[in-house]
């Protein structure tokens, strides 16, 4: 073969341009403040990270979609409340007397009426016999089964205690607590009513008012703690990926080729992913705020600055987790060992006063249990940074902590 | 001054001691070609002397300076190309040197022109706003050249840099590695190809850790332990090699044969010529079509050498 060159363009002005690179060669470090800067290459991974991120449309649905879907589920499906609750009613009390089809007496149709009209209960059949209320319970059709006995009004007119029989599933329990609690309300309510004297009022009145979520809206609780739990998957997730994947390309050893510092290359991965991470929270802010109607009475200035301290521990932790996984599987595995945690030990769900003391211990150190308290305190009480600043100083604690680790994990790859 | 000096160069990882005193020496300008089996510690000495592995003894220099001292220098005046082409696809041919060059602290127009002249020199410019995962594999070794060489750097670590590329890009390559090291570049290649080994202007041989051979394609081809005094080579041109091979190796004369195509290359006493070797081999019936005399090439010396090598670690073992 001859004179079969690598390239197309000239062989002079080729000759000429290479000469010239290689006479600059030894003078190729540009400034002396360039070489000592710490995070070196800063700039260059930012801008290289942007355009992965720009084009992975995984991320951005993670970042965008799946929050908006989650809220919609959490915000608009699910009411905690407890309302109209299946009931079914075995009355005997008026087979005696009445012909089949007139169910009850006068005393339990009254009686029956208080249930109806709590909005607790919804009565959805009668039955006749103990056979069938326990069977609609068993089949799940009823939550709740009442039972009058056939001498609830004799021991009534007798001034004697009549009782009623309140079968409550307690396979679920919210259901059961809370049925439980207004069927033994309008038991005392009636009670008092027959013992007291026409317009006589009861010696103590207590009026109850729930602060702070005064409608007892679902939303209003769990939409802020959401917001929580979703911004791990950006934080941590997402960073975690983004280096395990240029270590299964093989692309990180060429970096660590090239004269970037390892402060450089962290921060230059994580900045991206700390900017979709407030503009999704900013995104969910708006949506809880204009959407779902959920109040916000305290500073979101506040609420964003703290916030950021949250961003920073799992950005930190992501980075911590890609530096000891060489797999994106291995980066989700253990991405996962930090997302389960967060959400049942956090007090997003389960409150952490009830915990056994193991895991009320371990949920100190999940840092979303202290943005659970930020988010919750800000957007629902109204609290300051004097009520919530201890929260955030864990918080920078643990991220500092993860960064020390991760960054100490690096410098032995790079040198 | 020479590009690259390794002076005993050792690196153990806990108890095993992947590359074990090793010492060479590379001038300026100089294709040093770095051969030996997979796992035999060629990436580790690589990783050594371009500052991402510690040595755990012996001494680096890459352009005068000492990479156990100041590793940053010298990664500021290498360029290395990995085997997998490190080069993230979904980025385009632009964004990807664009990456480099700020990486290496060029900014602005500066950056720009060095781009440009990357583009121009690798013949890459009509892909720029491609993405670097939809080319092909000789444009991607091209484009993954053009980022480890856009600093302008005096030395090249390529380590297998024609894996997986066809015949024509990796004659390509080579053609342009010596236009560049005629510009006083120097490179440190590795291959398993033997043709490139061959054009390479100095070799090292490694295996095991331990240096085995280092020279010239032409004195490794005159190492004593390749062609022993004594002995000469014959290539015997046949038709079923393996039933040949099985019976030439009876013969009491031979001292070694390995096939290579559709002919063996026979390395025996030089007391038999080439009329006896014919009518020893018609004895065990082996009819030779033709017979003639071979010098060593490049895969007898590595394989000769390999077989000697394994011979000795056996012994040593046996003994222990």
């Amino acid at each position: 073969m001859t004179q079969s060159t690598f390239v197309e363009t000239p062989r002079e002005s080729l000759v000429g341009s290479q000469s010239d690179a290689a006479r600059k060669a030894s003078g190729a470090a540009p400034s002396v403040a360039w070489s000592n800067n710490p995070f070196r290459g800063f700039r260059a991974i930012f801008y290289k990270e942007s355009i992965h991120l720009r084009r992975d449309s995984m991320a951005i649905m993670f970042a965008l979609l799946v929050p908006i879907v989650e809220m919609i589920i959490l915000g608009a499906a699910i009411d905690t409340n407890v309302r109209q609750v299946r009931t079914v009613v075995y009355d005997e009390s008026g087979l005696m007397e009445h012909a089949r089809d007139v169910e009850g007496s006068q005393s339990s149709r009254a009686l029956l009426d208080r249930f109806r009209s709590s909005d607790t209960f919804k009565i959805y059949k009668y039955v006749n016999s103990d056979d069938e209320l326990t069977h609609e319970m068993v089949a799940g059709r009823a939550k709740v089964g009442l039972k009058i006995p056939y001498d609830f009004d004799r021991q009534l007119l007798r001034g004697q205690s009549a009782q009623v029989m309140v079968l409550v599933d307690g396979s679920d329990s919210s259901v059961a607590g809370q049925t439980l609690n207004v069927a033994s309300a309008i038991g005392l309510d009636e009670s008092l009513r027959r013992m007291l004297p026409e317009g006589k009022q009861p010696a103590i009145d207590i009026r109850p008012k729930i602060m702070f979520n005064p409608d007892s809206r679902s939303p209003n609780f769990f939409l802020p703690g959401l917001m929580t739990v979703l911004l791990l998957f950006v934080t941590t997730m997402l960073t975690a990926f983004s280096i395990v994947r240029e270590k299964e390309r093989g692309t990180l050893e060429q970096l660590f080729v090239t004269p970037v510092r390892p402060l450089g290359l962290m921060m230059g991965k994580i900045m991206p992913y700390f900017g979709l991470a407030m503009i999704e929270m900013l995104m969910i802010l708006a949506f809880m705020r204009f959407a779902f109607q959920v109040p916000m009475h305290g500073n979101v200035l506040l609420l964003l600055l703290l916030a950021m301290c949250y961003m920073f521990t799992h950005l930190s932790l992501g980075m911590l987790i890609s530096s000891k996984a060489n797999s994106q599987n291995e980066a989700m595995q253990r991405s996962m060992g930090i997302m389960l945690p967060s959400i049942f030990l956090s007090g997003y769900i389960f409150p952490l006063d009830n915990m056994p003391w193991i895991f009320y211990l371990m949920s100190f150190f999940v840092p979303a249990t202290y943005m659970m308290q930020i988010s919750r305190g800000i957007i629902l009480r109204a609290a300051g940074f004097q009520d919530l600043w201890i929260n955030a100083a864990a918080l920078l604690v643990m991220g500092l902590g993860a960064l020390t680790l991760a960054a100490r994990n690096f410098k032995k790859m790079i040198v | 001054m020479p590009a690259i000096v390794a002076e005993n160069l050792v690196r153990k990882f806990g108890e095993f001691t992947a590359v074990d005193g090793v010492s060479f020496t590379v001038q300026s300008g100089e294709v040093f070609g770095f051969l030996g089996p997979n796992g035999s510690g060629k990436t580790t000495v690589i990783k050594m002397l371009t500052g991402i592995l510690p040595l755990t003894a012996g001494r680096g220099m890459v352009d005068g300076i000492d990479v156990s001292v100041d590793p940053d220098s010298v990664k500021q005046r290498i360029g290395y190309m990995s085997q997998k082409f490190s080069l993230y696809d979904d980025l385009t041919v632009l964004e990807n040197l664009r990456f480099y060059a700020h990486i290496y602290g060029l900014r602005g127009k500066d950056a720009d022109r060095k781009i440009e002249e990357t583009m121009q020199r690798n013949a890459i410019e009509p892909y720029k706003t491609r993405l670097a995962g939809k080319l092909s594999g000789g444009w991607k070794q091209r484009l993954a050249l053009g980022c480890a060489m856009m600093h302008g750097p005096k030395i090249l670590f390529l380590d297998e840099p024609t894996a997986g590329i066809d015949p024509v890009a990796r004659r390509k390559l080579w053609d342009l590695l010596f236009e560049l090291s005629g510009q006083g570049i120097t490179f440190f290649v590795t291959t398993h190809y033997m043709d490139e080994a061959e054009r390479c202007s100095h070799l090292a041989y490694i295996y095991y850790g331990k240096l085995i051979a280092d020279g010239t394609p032409d004195t490794l081809r005159q190492i004593p332990d390749v062609s022993p005094a004594g002995t000469h080579r014959f290539e015997i041109v046949t038709r079923d090699v393996t039933t040949a091979l099985r019976r030439a190796r009876t013969l009491p004369f031979m001292r070694s044969a390995t096939i290579f195509g559709r002919s063996i290359h026979a390395l025996m006493d030089d007391t038999i010529s080439e009329s006896e070797l014919q009518s020893e081999l018609d004895k065990v019936g082996v009819h030779a079509d033709e017979i003639r005399p071979l010098m060593p090439d490049l895969e007898d010396v590595f394989v000769e050498l390999t077989y000697r090598r394994q011979a000795e670690l056996e012994g040593s073992r046996a003994s222990a």
